[in-house]
């Protein structure tokens, strides 16, 4: 891992459809250079996927999403290791972290409609071993995801020249 | 009724290319190369802490030389970044943008008859300055052979008796030359031999792609005889705030400080505060803008040369100076017709004064999908003639 690979993780962390051709303009590497960087952090799992920032909200989607915070006692050797791994798999869950303060898991999970969401915090995750206390908060609108704000931005004014 | 325009403001050239300029805003789908600020918005934390400061009442006068949390933060902060030592007490002196902060550094030393040289091409303020301070402007070249760095016996041939300073500006606008500490030092001792100021414009310090600002006044014994300025606008995307500075020893700061507080009294309070914020928190900002120039900077050079507009690497600004000789157009014949024809607007190098004849002003501080199109337009343009 070098400044380049560095630079190429920037440049695809905001924009993973550039050509090989155009990074390697952008970079001055050659073409063939581009995609063995490339390839290499994907063995690596350095880059885990492509994937597209998606304003839901904009396609006509009522999906909802839900951020649950869980109490959970750890195991012994284990800490919150396999519960929150355990809870990964789920394809409810959209993003999983141990945070600090009064709750130990913050989990934000996704369905299809309200029902969905309620069902599986209620069935799914509340009655898991080790879990004392849960605390869901609905998504009622999101501003910002990864970085990316998700509202229109007025242009502003630039002089068409300056010195 | 007789002439009332004074004889100064009538020695200073209008811009030749006024129409030029003109033409632009009456035309539309034009991608415009010719800016010469950041596209960036100004980081959000630098703004919050302008719009706080405004609710909290902060909207007064500030004292002439600026807020002495400004002054202490900008002393320590030049000291780290570029090993510059300037008292925040007695040699520095926060001025509205780098233009006042030259305006009155000029006047500060200029005297009647005084020849002020001028490394260019060149930002087009200083020649005006100096005529407007009663001197007189003399250009030294400096050459696309060169890199468009200062070259020191070319300086040595322009300097007589009368000269009293030199003024330049590297990272440069209009050619991204930078000047490293083994290109400044032959200069150093030539601007110590013949006992001249040197007035150094960095205002792009910040904006360097493959090595770090060397500070003029940090070579060899410049200090003493460097006026050194500086500002907010490239580094963070500050071009409206006004917030810039003027750094000196102190005998020339006070004379620049007379001048300051009674034309502009002080900068104003609220980009003070931002500019604050600007060195407390924005660091990461800064670079990430630093970092996207440069992927700009490489596609953009690349594909100049690769449509036929020679352009040496510029490592500094955000400005690529191609040469547009092999056209047979002049600059400005290659700028209008550009402009008509494709709709891309640049910057013809002549209006940067000598050495600028047959380039043009390209600013990357657009979109990369700007910079793409804009060399596609400018390829269909270079092929039909």
């Amino acid at each position: 891992m070098d400044d380049k690979d560095l630079e190429l993780l920037r440049i695809l962390e905001e924009n993973s459809r550039l050509s090989a051709q155009e990074i390697g303009s952008m970079t001055n590497l050659i073409q063939a250079e581009v995609e063995a960087r490339i390839h290499a952090l994907e063995e690596s799992q350095v880059i885990r996927k492509y994937t597209s920032v998606i304003n839901w909200e904009k396609a006509g989607n009522s999906e909802v999403s839900a951020i649950i915070e869980l109490k959970v006692s750890p195991e012994r050797d284990f800490g919150y290791d396999r519960i929150a791994e355990r809870l990964s798999r789920f394809r409810q869950v959209r993003s999983l972290r141990l945070i600090t303060g009064t709750y130990d898991l913050q989990v934000m999970v996704s369905g299809k409609d309200m029902q969905e969401v309620s069902r599986f915090v209620s069935e799914h995750v509340a009655p898991m071993d080790r879990i004392r206390e849960t605390a869901t908060h609905i998504v009622m609108k999101s501003y910002k995801e990864n970085g990316n704000t998700l509202f229109e931005q007025q242009e502003t004014e630039r002089l068409p020249y300056s010195f | 009724m007789r002439t009332f325009v004074s004889e100064r403001a009538r020695q200073i050239p209008p811009s030749g290319i006024r129409k030029f300029f003109d033409l632009v805003l009456t035309m539309n789908d034009v991608i415009s190369l010719g800016v010469g600020e950041p596209d960036f918005r100004t980081p959000w934390n630098i703004c919050e802490s302008g719009i706080y400061s405004i609710e909290q009442g902060v909207t007064s006068y500030t004292s002439n030389r600026g807020l002495q949390t400004l002054r202490d933060a900008l002393s320590a902060h030049l000291a780290s970044r570029y090993q510059l030592k300037y008292s925040a007490d007695d040699e520095l002196i926060i001025t509205a943008g780098v233009s006042e902060a030259l305006d009155i550094a000029v006047r500060a030393i200029v005297n009647p008859g005084d020849e002020v040289l001028i490394a260019e091409p060149s930002y087009v303020s200083y020649a005006p300055c100096v005529t407007l301070a009663g001197g007189i402007p003399v250009p030294v070249e400096c050459t696309e052979q060169d890199h468009f760095r200062l070259n020191p016996d070319t300086l040595q041939e322009k300097i007589t008796d009368k000269t009293k300073a030199l003024i330049i500006n590297f990272p440069n606008n209009p050619t991204g030359a930078i000047m490293k500490k083994k290109d400044l030092e032959p200069i150093a001792d030539i601007v110590t031999d013949r006992d001249l100021l040197l007035i150094s414009d960095e205002v792009y310090s910040e904006l360097t792609y493959e090595s770090s600002h060397t500070a003029p006044a940090t070579v060899k014994d410049l200090w003493q005889r460097t006026i050194t300025l500086n500002g907010f606008s490239k580094a963070y995307a500050m071009t409206g705030w006004r917030v810039g500075f003027l750094c000196a020893p102190q005998e020339i700061c006070d004379a620049a400080l007379k001048i300051h507080q009674y034309v502009m009294l002080c900068a104003p309070v609220m980009g003070q505060v931002g500019a604050l914020e600007a060195l407390r928190s924005a660091e990461d900002d800064k670079t990430s803008m630093v970092n996207e120039y440069r992927l700009r900077r490489n596609m953009f050079v690349a594909g100049l040369n690769r449509i036929g507009l020679s352009c040496h690497v510029p490592e500094g600004a955000f400005y690529a100076f191609p040469s547009a000789k092999g056209s047979g157009l002049s600059d400005v014949e290659f700028a209008e017709r550009l402009l008509r024809e494709q709709r891309v607007a640049v910057v013809p190098g002549s209006v940067f004064g000598c050495g600028g004849d047959y380039h043009l002003r390209c600013a990357y501080a657009v979109s990369r999908k700007e910079l793409t199109e804009a060399l596609g337009r400018i390829e269909t343009f270079i092929n039909g003639l």
